[in-house]
């Protein structure tokens, strides 16, 4: 993370676990306000798209990066920067098409599920993290890469691995000459 | 060195945020005795100097205060047309303020949005495919550096033409309005500013880039 000179160096983080903590407080809260596992994860991902809206510029402003050329790079920034930026762990990046517009995400670590072992029976479709798939949705948004962003496997269903798919919507040539 | 203004365009060329920080005004105040050797006419809702220009007095100042009543548009403090009143000799000698007339926050608005536009034209015109719009537009008494996020906003600052580290001002000013704007979970997106931390913050980071001169810390 770089930041200027002029800003003072802020040092005091906030306990991780408090922040594990305060999403899995959020999550019990709108498991207890809404029955469907469908109504959570939408809910969830609305949260998120407005917190990715914003965390966007926040992002570009601190790592300086330029504009991605590609979705892949895109993909890979995602990866590589802005979730190491964040939540400090780097997943890999597979490129699931042919045509270059999917892409996934393979977690091996993620925070958010430190104290979670597995979802209860009746919340057998919960997306818990489905708040990310809604940050990623809303940063791309305001980049004007309209995406869409869900999980494709949960360790917490009892995958493998937890990897969160993103399918860009739009071809690239429309871009072309914009700004 | 100095740093005049800066400005805040959202994606829709709306301005939602300015800040002059120093305008170096330069009125000037003499006394005239009738006949008027300078040239007034009116223009939008001012009286401005057309011609004879001496002293300081430029072709453009607006009349800006009569005998040290300041002048409401083209009515003196009294409410009489100040060109009639000009051309009365009963009324000289008359003491006139000169100058630059500030801008209204529409007369801003407008410009913001023009400035808007025109970014989006330079890119177009450009030879170049895939260039950015304006970044820089240099004149004899300021420099315009005008810097647009990925996202779409625009920040735009005036400043002295020697004044250096602009880039690294204008960054710095995406870090705070990054923090101090859109952290703030009552500050709706593309809306007008009115963050307390986002001014203190901004005037801050304008005092530090004006500090370091024109010796800038590498722009």
């Amino acid at each position: 993370m770089s930041r200027s000179p002029g800003r003072k160096q802020e040092n005091d983080k906030i306990s991780r676990e408090l922040f594990v903590l305060t999403y899995g407080a959020l999550v019990a809260q709108l498991c207890k306000d809404y029955e469907k596992d469908e109504d959570v994860n939408t809910c969830l991902d609305r949260m998120g798209y407005g917190i990715g809206i914003r965390l966007i510029d926040d992002f570009l402003a601190r790592s300086g990066v330029k504009k991605c050329r590609s979705y892949s790079e895109t993909a890979d920034m995602i990866a590589q920067v802005a979730f190491k930026m964040y939540l400090g762990v780097t997943p890999s990046v597979i490129c699931s098409s042919a045509a270059g517009n999917e892409f996934s995400l393979i977690l091996d670590k993620n925070p958010l599920v430190d104290f979670v072992e597995e979802l209860p029976a009746e919340r057998a479709s919960l997306c818990y993290c489905n708040l990310l798939c809604g940050v990623i949705r809303g940063a791309l948004e305001m980049v004007h890469l309209a995406a869409e962003v869900t999980f494709l496997q949960d360790r917490l269903k009892g995958d493998a691995v937890t990897e969160i798919g993103i399918t860009f919507l739009r071809k690239p040539e429309d871009r072309k000459h914009k700004r | 060195m100095a740093i005049f203004s800066v400005y805040v365009v959202n994606k829709a060329g709306g301005l939602i945020y300015q800040l002059d920080h120093y305008a170096p005004r330069a009125d000037t105040e003499k006394t005239f005795s009738f006949p008027l050797d300078l040239v007034l006419r009116p223009h939008d809702e001012r009286v401005v100097v057309a011609f004879g220009q001496r002293d300081g007095i430029r072709v453009g100042h607006a009349v800006l205060a009569i005998n040290g009543a300041e002048v409401n548009g083209r009515l003196t403090a009294d409410g009489k047309d100040v060109l009639e009143f000009l051309g009365n000799p009963a009324n000289y000698p008359v003491s006139i303020r000169f100058g630059r007339h500030r801008l209204s926050s529409n007369e801003k608005l407008m410009l913001a949005s023009m400035f808007h536009s025109l970014f989006a034209i330079g890119s177009q015109l450009s030879p170049e495919v895939g260039s950015s719009g304006i970044e820089m537009l240099e004149t004899d008494t300021f420099k315009l550096h005008c810097f647009q996020t990925l996202t779409g906003i625009k920040f735009m600052v005036l400043a002295d033409p020697r004044q250096t580290g602009i880039d690294a001002l204008l960054r710095k000013i995406y870090e705070i309005y990054s923090d101090f704007a859109l952290k703030n979970p009552f500050y709706s997106l593309e809306m007008p500013i009115r963050c307390e931390l986002f001014d203190q913050n901004l005037k801050l980071a304008l005092e530090v880039a004006e500090k370091a001169g024109p010796f800038g810390p590498g722009s």
